[in-house]
């Protein structure tokens, strides 16, 4: 016991922790900056005289009063985009090839963890469960969606890529665009054979609707309670929680030492005694069950799926791997919290910022012009140093 | 033995006199067999297919060109006119085997992975859907409160013009779209013109406010249709008044004019990339397909030469916009979603990335797929849904079936399986291209077989 205590390296656990926390305080700090700053300049304007009229609240007590569940909501989504980014990052570490279809490996972990749940309450055991049996339920969930979401991307690997390994850079691209386009439907055939339904709703059981009450604020003539639902503390937690398991995975085991000797180089990798595809494949599963994990978290926070539920974050959860810098771990997290934080704010205040002229239906657009804006100003990302273009 | 013989066989067919002797018949049969019972989808298909024996088939030139004539102007419009859903499949095929074309620029001969062609398509089909219709004088209203009134802001005969206007205002989107992106390597490329292509169908949803100039997710309706002028229709029904056996109104007159503007257009563009493929900018961009590194270091402005494969690409789309807008006289966004984008793009890698002929039998296999097996596919399966039978060895009735289960809104399983199948099994495509056929050859006499 006490050998295996001394094994563990804990400052590898102890750093994606203090990164973690760094970072979503950082982003923050800075967003919340900026859009009180703006708030300021524009509270003499006719932005904040218009406000002024609607909800008799100055524009820049308006945007301080909503900045904490902003905050909350950016970090819950920003976690999830971290943790699928995850996934991205991984395969072009080892491979350097975008995994299109990691969205519907996310939507099959979605579907596996919601449909597990949905035959849980359909036998009756939700409905009745306690507090305790509700948490058990849900890592249930969880973890069926991961098996089910590594499982799937094991298999997609030996499928579609494996066979393209040697081809040329598009080859493995549009094949997985292919394996992308061919899940979706897949997962809405198995539904509507199943089912004969399009939507699955989360069931709600457990306490995750519930939120837990921090404060109150007056704002104008409303009052204002502020909260953080169980969900989204769920959602961090279970996600720093996978991010930290896998931070130790790859930097601290012998395993990890093989991932990113594979990384690094194929051949020479394979010539110290690593087998190549077996580290492939795991990579895959391993970002494959972050996926999934992800999946059933996002489902429990925006209760809702389809088929197409992957399509969206799967393309934000790319575009924050982009921005932290593909292929580095420490900047997929980096990049999801600052998305989702980005992102959320954008939504919050955009529509009251532009009196209603742009809302929170650019909020997709919003993701990808950060991603083209990133990849003409500093394709590496904010983190990658080393990614220079390869022939 | 028999194999000898069968081999035999074949090349006596493909000399001489048998090739005409094939093609022909080939057409004649489609012709008599669409012509006689003209709702079978096999009829149809039997006709389609006679263009696949005039390519194959070696044969004069002007032997060929004569049937390509007769094919595609004579016997398409007044087998469509008889059977207006084949003309609408025609249609379709024409106008996707243009897109395809103009996406084998970018992919093909370019070699740059654009996945979000549509946006393309979409400015040309909003720049005649604004200007063809009522929208500028709805632009201060919100959707569904302008007053029915309203005055057309240009008349029909403008379409022609802006066929051509399309050209200059795609191209420059392209060159506006590329500028900052087209440095960028292949894979990252291929994620920010989705990224695009999203952005122009989300501002064609969103563009209803302040300003109305889309009309939202509601679409922009009626959009002017091109003048015709009647003795055209006259004309048509004097010709081949006979051989339709009724009169044929102008509505359908439409959609074969429509049919013969997206074959202009197809054969301008055949003409334009043939001729771009030989030329200095056709060789540059093969270079740069093959070996990035290597064609700049032979100087090749490289960023100059993307732009130019982008541009001409999305011109075509543009032109083919404003077609689609004149014919079908209603415009949303939902026409434009990336699953067109990878439509277009699976029937470019199903033809052959790269060769003309090959994209083009991409364009029709996928739109018949499409169109008629997949639609055939949902008709037979509303029809077993309505009868008593049921399916034999599980003893489950197809009345119970979920209607959600509909086989014609199943293209993404279509358009990803031609894509990992063609990728990992032949991804050259059904028609190679002259140069991928040589650099296979070649390979092959390397290894020694």
């Amino acid at each position: 016991m006490k050998r295996f205590l001394k094994s563990i390296n804990v400052h590898e656990l102890l750093r994606p922790l203090g990164q973690l926390v760094f970072f979503s305080l950082g982003s923050t700090v800075v967003l919340s900056a900026i859009a009180l700053v703006l708030a300021l300049i524009l509270d003499r304007t006719v932005v904040g005289q218009t406000l002024f009229e609607r909800l008799n609240v100055s524009l820049y007590t308006y945007t301080l009063v909503n900045l904490p569940q902003v905050a909350i909501d950016g970090l819950t989504i920003g976690f999830v985009y971290a943790a699928i980014a995850l996934g991205y990052t991984m395969v072009y570490g080892v491979l350097e090839f975008i995994n299109f279809a990691h969205s519907e490996i996310f939507a099959v972990g979605a579907f596996v963890g919601v449909e597990i749940l949905i035959a849980l309450d359909k036998f009756g055991i939700l409905t009745g469960a306690s507090l305790v049996m509700a948490y058990v339920y849900l890592i249930l969930a969880i973890v069926g969606g991961m098996l089910a979401a590594g499982a799937l991307a094991v298999a997609v690997e030996r499928v579609a890529y494996r066979p393209l390994r040697h081809a040329s850079r598009l080859v493995p691209l549009i094949s997985a665009i292919g394996v992308s386009f061919l899940l979706q439907d897949v997962i809405r055939l198995v539904e509507s054979l199943t089912t004969g339904q399009f939507n699955r709703i989360f069931p709600t059981f457990g306490n995750f609707d519930r939120r837990v009450i921090l404060g109150k604020m007056t704002m104008g003539a409303t009052n204002i309670t502020l909260g953080v639902s169980y969900k989204s503390i769920i959602v961090i937690v279970s996600a720093v929680l996978m991010l930290v398991a896998l931070n130790y995975l790859v930097n601290a085991t012998k395993i990890g030492k093989a991932i990113r000797a594979v990384a690094q180089d194929h051949p020479t990798a394979s010539l110290m005694g690593i087998d190549v595809n077996r580290i492939i494949s795991l990579t895959f599963l391993v970002g494959g069950m972050l996926g999934g994990a992800a999946g059933v978290l996002y489902a429990l926070k925006f209760t809702r799926i389809d088929a197409f539920v992957g399509f969206f974050p799967g393309l934000k959860a790319f575009t924050a791997a982009v921005l932290g810098g593909i292929g580095n771990m420490t900047g997929a997290l980096l990049g999801g919290i600052v998305l989702g934080m980005l992102e959320t704010f954008a939504g919050s205040y955009m529509g009251v910022f532009t009196m209603g002229a742009a809302g929170t239906e650019y909020k997709d657009i919003f993701a990808f012009s950060i991603l083209i804006l990133v990849l003409i100003f500093r394709p590496q990302g904010l983190m990658g140093a080393n990614v220079a273009q390869k022939a | 033995m028999v194999p000898v013989i069968l081999k035999n066989v074949i090349k006596r067919l493909e000399q001489g006199i048998y090739p005409h002797i094939i093609i022909l018949i080939h057409m004649v049969l489609g012709t008599a067999l669409v012509y006689t019972s003209p709702r079978s989808n096999l009829a149809f298909l039997v006709l389609i297919t006679s263009f696949f024996t005039l390519y194959y088939f070696k044969a004069d030139r002007r032997f060929k060109l004569i049937v390509g004539v007769v094919l595609t102007l004579f016997i398409f419009p007044v087998v469509g006119v008889r059977n207006i859903f084949y003309l609408e499949v025609i249609f379709q095929i024409s106008v996707f085997a243009a897109l395809a074309l103009g996406l084998n620029i970018v992919v093909g001969f370019a070699g740059l992975l654009d996945l979000g062609y549509v946006a393309f398509y979409a400015v040309g089909a909003y720049l005649w859907a604004f200007f063809g219709s009522q929208q500028f004088y709805v632009l201060p209203f919100a959707p569904g409160t302008q007053p029915s009134n309203l005055p057309f802001l240009l008349p029909g005969d403008a379409f022609y013009l802006f066929m051509f206007a399309a050209i200059f205002v795609a191209a420059l989107t392209g060159i506006l779209l590329g500028t900052p992106v087209l440095r960028l390597r292949g894979d990252y490329l291929a994620i920010v013109t989705l990224g695009f292509g999203e952005v122009i169908r989300v501002l064609a949803n969103n563009l209803d406010k302040p300003l109305n100039f889309t009309n939202g997710p509601q679409g922009i309706t009626p959009i002017q249709r091109p003048t015709m002028p009647q003795s055209v229709v006259d004309g048509f029904n004097t010709l081949f008044g006979g051989v339709v056996g009724h009169e044929v109104s102008p509505a359908d007159m439409y959609n074969v004019m429509f049919y013969l503007l997206a074959l202009a257009v197809i054969i301008v563009i055949i003409f334009v990339t043939r001729r771009l493929d030989d030329s200095k900018i056709g060789r540059a961009w093969t270079a740069i397909r093959e070996d990035e590194t290597a064609a700049i270091a032979m100087g090749i402005p490289l960023v100059k030469m993307k732009l130019a494969a982008f541009a001409v690409g999305a011109s075509f789309a543009g032109v083919m916009g404003v077609l689609l807008a004149g014919s079908r006289t209603f415009i949303s966004p939902e026409s434009f979603s990336f699953m067109q984008s990878i439509g277009v793009l699976s029937m470019v890698i199903l033809g052959g990335s790269g060769s003309i002929p090959g994209v083009i039998l991409g364009a029709a296999t996928v739109t018949i797929l499409n169109l008629q097996v997949l639609q055939g596919l949902s008709l037979y399966l509303s029809q077993l849904r309505q009868s008593d039978a049921v399916i034999p060895i599980i003893n489950f009735a197809w009345a119970n079936l979920s209607t959600q289960l509909d086989p014609a809104k199943y293209q993404r399983l279509l358009f990803g399986l031609i894509l990992i199948l063609m990728m990992i099994f032949r991804p050259e495509g059904l028609i190679p291209s002259q140069r991928r056929k040589r650099k296979l050859a070649s390979d092959k006499v390397e290894s020694g077989e």
